[in-house]
């Protein structure tokens, strides 16, 4: 006792030298400095903007976002015409983003997986191509592959006028040139792929809610297919605990099947679906749905871009699993694919999947390469036209980085969660 | 007695049989077909959808190369000459004969292409002492290889002797170096920075030598300020006099000192700067100016302090958040708004110094994951040798950590390499793009499509393939080290 | 007010000159060279050759304006700018003059702040169609694909165009003109829509031009001209009388090959002024006295660029048209030199 209070003595009184000196304050004294020269920064640049702003005679202001666009997208997945606003047409974009990255991440981890695989596989051929082209694929830029798969998709294809039949032609009994596949339901021509569109006859319309609308049908649909999940884990449930007490599981699987689709069949009847088939008219395919060529080759090659490198990642999870894991299983008496599911895969996962979320947060921000092909996403309304047409680089660029950065976060506050939940639990 | 045996048993064998050949189908050939292509239907199933596939691709690619056409002028005759010989398809390759230059260099005035190459072999020597440090052979051979290259590359050029001995003399005299004491090649890599911008961009010999001045303060006042300000107090100050001296006495100085003695080469501009030239430019300089940025970040990421802490976590999750074009659009179009009114500089720069950042950002994450592979024992121990936070870092912490991340730390680097083709957004003549748009532009060219693709393609790959396996071989190596 | 910000060693060349609100022609001077914000390669307008040597109608207005203030058309940097970054290059002083086929308009005089001093190209917005479409109007375009350059005034007159017409249209948008040229030629699109000038360059250049119709709507107006920032009059104006010096050249029969010859013989006086034999229509620039002398000398006069680059002789093959000089039925109108 008496020791500690001498040795705490010096410490007593407070001298200017031991912000620096002393272990105990110098912490705070950097970050006090840190924290100033921070502010101080930000305040320069803050203040730079303001005085550019003003020697430019511009404000800083959204408003231009509610003024008429006045250009027209090809894709659009909400309504829009050039009528809607900026706002709109930013919205527009997004959403065009967001299906690249969602459809881009969906692709490239089927085929990564595939691919992943097939690298271990014993065939010497496969093994071997499979090599090539995740090399090839890692070690070239994405933006060549996006214009390299752009160009055959729209050089190759055949035009709409190719799909005609003229009164001469049927007089000489020849076949047009091109015809649709897919029981004449889907068209490939040079501007992308007409396919047939889902139609409701009798749909619940749609609202918007601060601008963004929400078809209500598709939420309607949504609902249905989720209760009926529910509702079949329910069936499942009951079925574990009857099990659990008689020792007999009772058969449901035709109860499964008809809580997950009647409902869904009997709402869409009631809603009127049918499919509307594109046909040929003056210039073009009309009806159904055109999915761009810029849109295909963009998707296309972040899928096969993003999955070699998934591939990569697979091949490292399944051999970070060591040999001793397998054999042990087996020892267990456990069957190979019994193996696979219950042993190799929940251990390879937590190698995996890390990596892969960054992967799909690396594909998401690819998206933004869609520039090359002149697909419009965000960037191409938002940080493109919009930016262009209004002048307004300042405000355009700070909002597209910051949906970027919200996108970004979304996904890597996933990938946070997810860890938490696999983390070794050791107890 | 003797005979007994021979009555009782009818034969004997008293030599062995010679070893039967193994049936067909488990020797030779046939064997490694069965095992490694057909061990079975699904196994025989895919083989024949990859040799079908393969077929499918080879059967398009295979006559487009043969018929290789490198002498036309033009798009138009080279596709005259092989409709004249009969053949479908064919690559012109006349396009890269005459447009090569621009694919290396951009507009760098040709007669000066023995600088970027004397840059270029530099910049392999500067990097031996990083890579194998005091390493004889390793840098007797990269220098040896290095000068080989850039003399052969020269004699290509055609480029007079005078050019070709002073090139060669600096080189043969750095190899040289590299075998009598590897270990002073790391002054090499010291002045690699300004040498290296003197000879790109030219102009005086003074603006470089001023500019390394002010590092020179920072060593300087590291050296003798070490024991009044501790490590933190002596680089900040030599930081905030160097700060000072760049910006008030840099330019004054040398502009009187090349008015005094000039010496320069002759200046070349940015905008003249494209091709791989500019790729390797934007990717080395980032990457090397990021390093350091990104250990900084790392260590304020694993910081106690709560808003060191903060600010390297929100630096770091905003760039990584936000798509590279976006920052590089930032450079071309926002940074007028940040700096004060009336600042303006080069494109080059401000793209580069945007890719650092970049760069920093994912370094910083590879350098996190290094720190956090080391045993936690290494920290404790630095603790208990008494050692202060600067000196854990330097003489244990980072040592270990930045071995661990070397292969992530390539693997930046070759993804920073692949992204420098997204400057042509900005208006940079980037390999990929910005030469093919200009190279078709010319009415001679007009039209072509696939040829300065797969040139350039081709160039990426063998590079940046050459990278990935020179960090698999570091990963190796380094794995023995570990268990 | 002119600052520099210093990032060590790598800035100290990499630095160009601050941008300051009035004195563009001094800075120029100052540095001795002439940054010019040119296309990233549009053939006949501005691209540069196999040797980097940039070459068109626009780049040689901008070795004009080099050889009128500096006395040498080769003090010339040209900056390649795209549709997106075009503006903003001369915003934040990149570059001092921009000549790249830009459209006047209102809003880029006014939001944008720049000054359009001249018009030395009157273009207007056309349609490319394949003959075997059988289509003759724009007007029978309903229901159409068209390929259309992002980031363009183009753009938003198609809209409106269609839409006043009450017809629809999908649009394919592209980058630039060669990417439009390749579309339109594998099917991508049934129409290409762009400024007249470019539709019969592009054409020009076609494998089988004559597979190729120009329908003859011209749906917009687009007067193309050199751009500098709003409110360094003086040096507008010395883009301005260099172009117009150009034009007059050519009113007055001068030429490259004869300008030197003219100069001394002529009694024209304002063929004098404009040479700068007499009176002080230089000086009053802030330039030499023989300033359009060597600007004639460098690049000849507005015909002369208009044939050597974009003219009937070339591949692009464009007729004068309304460029034609107010003299022979066309607006090429330069102001009195006095």
């Amino acid at each position: 006792m008496h020791m500690a209070m001498a040795s705490d003595a010096p410490g007593n009184e407070f001298r200017l030298g031991m912000l620096i000196y002393d272990t105990r304050y110098r912490s705070l004294t950097i970050q006090v400095i840190v924290l100033i020269l921070f502010g101080l920064a930000v305040a320069w640049l803050l203040n730079n903007t303001v005085q550019n702003l003003e020697a430019k005679g511009r404000t800083f202001n959204y408003g231009f976002l509610w003024q008429r666009a006045g250009y027209d997208i090809q894709q659009q997945l909400i309504p829009y015409t050039n009528d809607s606003t900026h706002f709109r047409a930013l919205l527009v974009g997004l959403m065009n983003t967001l299906v690249v990255a969602i459809l881009g991440c969906i692709g490239a981890t089927i085929v990564g997986i595939i691919v992943g695989v097939l690298r271990l596989s014993k065939n010497w051929l496969v093994s071997k191509l499979m090599t090539i082209y995740v090399e090839i694929f890692r070690n070239i830029p994405l933006l060549l592959w996006i214009l390299f798969i752009f160009v055959p998709l729209g050089e190759l294809a055949p035009n709409p006028t190719d799909f005609r039949v003229t009164e001469e032609m049927q007089a000489a009994g020849e076949e047009p040139r091109a015809s649709m596949i897919l029981f004449d339901t889907v068209a490939i021509t040079a501007r992308g792929v007409n396919a047939p569109y889902p139609l409701l006859e009798r749909p619940l319309g749609t609202v918007d809610v601060a601008g963004i609308p929400f078809n209500l049908s598709v939420l309607a649909f949504l609902a249905v297919v989720g209760a009926s999940f529910y509702a079949n884990s329910l069936i499942r449930r009951r079925a574990r605990a009857v099990q659990e007490a008689t020792g007999v599981r009772p058969v449901i699987w035709w109860k499964s099947l008809l809580i997950l689709f009647a409902p869904a069949i009997v709402f869409l009847w009631a809603l009127g679906f049918h499919l509307e088939v594109p046909e040929l008219t003056r210039f073009n395919f009309s009806g159904g749905v055109l999915v761009q060529n810029s849109f295909i080759a963009l998707l296309i090659a972040l899928i096969l871009y993003t999955g070699a490198f998934i591939a990569e990642i697979v091949r490292a999870g399944i051999l970070a699993v060591s040999k001793g894991q397998t054999e042990a299983a087996f020892a267990l008496g456990l069957r190979p694919n019994r193996t696979m599911s219950l042993i190799i895969l929940p251990q390879a996962l937590r190698v995996i999947i890390p990596p892969l979320i960054s992967q799909f947060l690396n594909l998401t921000k690819n998206t933004s390469l869609g520039i090359a092909v002149s697909y419009l996403d965000l960037r191409g309304t938002l940080g493109g036209i919009t930016l262009n047409q209004t002048g307004r680089e300042l405000e355009c660029m700070l909002l597209m980085m910051l949906i970027y950065l919200i996108i970004s976060l979304i996904i890597s506050s996933l990938m946070n969660i997810y860890n938490r939940s696999v983390r070794l639990k050791e107890r | 007695m003797s005979d007994t045996h021979a009555q009782t048993v009818r034969f004997v064998r008293d030599t062995m049989l010679p070893a039967a050949t193994a049936p067909v189908g488990e020797r030779g050939a046939v064997k490694w077909l069965r095992e490694n292509l057909f061990a079975g239907p699904w196994n025989s199933a895919l083989t024949i959808l990859a040799i079908f596939v393969l077929y499918q691709a080879l059967s398009s690619i295979i006559p487009w190369l043969l018929n290789s056409m490198w002498n036309a002028g033009s798009l138009s005759e080279c596709r005259e000459i092989l409709a004249a010989k009969g053949d479908t398809s064919g690559a012109c390759w006349g396009v890269i004969r005459t447009r090569w230059h621009q694919y290396m260099f951009g507009f760098y005035p040709p007669d000066l292409y023995w600088r970027p190459l004397l840059a270029f072999g530099l910049l392999f020597i500067a990097l031996s002492p990083v890579l194998y440090y005091g390493s004889r052979q390793a840098a007797t051979a990269i220098a040896g290889a290095a000068t080989a290259f850039v003399l052969l590359a020269l004699l290509g050029l055609g480029e007079g002797a005078g050019r070709l001995a002073v090139v060669g003399g600096v080189l043969l005299a750095l190899t040289a170096l590299a075998w009598v004491a590897p270990k002073k090649l790391v002054w090499v890599t010291a002045l690699y920075a300004p040498v290296c911008f003197l000879l790109l961009w030219g102009g005086s010999v003074w603006s470089p030598v001023v500019a390394l001045l002010g590092f020179g303060l920072i060593v300087a006042a590291y050296i003798w300020g070490q024991g009044v300000l501790g490590t933190v107090g002596s680089v900040g100050a030599g930081i905030v006099l160097a700060v000072l001296f760049w910006i008030y006495i840099d330019v004054p100085l040398a502009i009187a000192l090349s008015a005094v003695v000039p010496i320069g080469l002759q200046p070349v501009a940015s905008n003249e700067f494209g091709g791989f030239l500019l790729a390797i430019i934007i990717g080395v300089t980032a990457i090397s100016f990021s390093l350091p940025l990104g250990i900084l970040l790392a260590l304020g990421r694993q910081s106690n302090l709560f808003i060191v802490k903060t600010l390297s976590v929100g630096f770091i999750e905003f760039i990584r958040g936000v798509p590279l074009i976006t920052l590089l659009f930032t450079a071309s179009l926002l940074l007028q708004y940040f700096l004060p009114p009336g600042t303006n500089f080069d494109i080059i720069l401000r793209v580069i110094i945007l890719v650092t950042f970049f760069a920093a950002a994912y370094l910083a994450e590879v350098i996190r994951g290094g720190l956090a592979a080391l045993p936690r024992g290494q920290y404790e121990a630095a603790d208990a040798l008494g050692l202060d936070y600067w000196q854990a870092q330097r003489l244990i912490i980072l040592p270990q950590a930045l071995k661990i991340s070397i292969p992530g730390i390539v693997s930046t680097f070759i993804g920073l390499f692949k992204d420098t083709t997204l400057v042509s957004f900005v208006g940079l003549m980037d390999p990929l793009r910005g030469v093919t748009q200009i190279v078709r532009a010319d009415l001679d060219w007009k039209g072509i499509y696939w040829e300065p693709y797969v040139f350039v393609g081709a160039l990426f790959f063998v590079m940046c393939y050459g990278m990935s396996q020179y960090s698999q071989y570091l990963e190796r190596k380094l794995r023995t080290d570990h268990r | 007010m002119k600052r520099s910000v210093f990032f060590g060693a790598l800035t100290v060349a990499g630095l160009a000159a601050g941008a300051s609100a009035a004195a563009t022609l001094d800075e120029v001077k100052a540095r001795g060279e002439l940054i010019c914000g040119s296309n990233t390669g549009l053939a006949g307008f501005g691209a540069p050759d196999a040797s980097g040597n940039w070459q068109g109608f626009d780049v040689a207005l901008c070795k004009a304006l080099g050889a009128s203030v500096l006395g040498d058309a080769t003090k010339v940097r040209f900056v390649p700018t795209t549709g997106e970054t075009r503006f903003t290059a001369l915003a934040s002083g990149e570059v001092d003059v921009l000549i790249r086929n830009s459209t006047w308009t209102l809003t880029r005089d006014t939001e944008l702040a720049f000054d359009f001093v001249a018009v030395n190209y009157y273009d207007g917005q056309g349609f490319m169609v394949k003959r075997d479409l059988g289509v003759s109007s724009a007007k029978e375009l309903d229901g159409a694909t068209v390929c259309i350059q992002t980031g363009t005034t183009t753009e938003l007159n198609l809209a409106d165009f269609f839409k006043s017409n009450n017809m629809t249209y999908t649009p394919v948008n592209v980058a630039d003109d060669s990417e439009a040229q390749r579309q339109y030629l594998a099917g991508a699109c049934d129409a290409y829509t762009t400024d007249a000038s470019g539709l019969a360059a592009s054409r020009a250049t076609m494998p089988d031009p004559g597979s190729h119709v120009i329908l003859p709507e011209i749906i917009s107006k687009e007067p193309l001209g050199p751009v500098v920032r709003h409110g360094d009059n003086n040096w507008g104006d010395v883009v301005r009388w260099t172009y117009y010096a150009l034009l007059t050249a050519e009113e007055k029969g001068i030429t490259a090959a004869n300008v030197e010859e003219v100069a001394a013989s002529s009694t024209d006086p304002e063929v004098r002024r404009l040479l700068g034999v007499e009176g002080d229509m230089g000086a009053k620039l802030g330039l030499d006295p023989d300033a359009f002398k060597r600007a004639i000398a460098a690049v000849g006069n507005y015909g002369e660029v208009f044939e050597a680059n974009v003219g009937e002789a070339t591949p692009i093959g464009l007729a004068r048209g309304l460029n034609a000089l107010w003299t022979q039925g066309g607006l090429q109108y330069a102001p009195p030199f006095r």
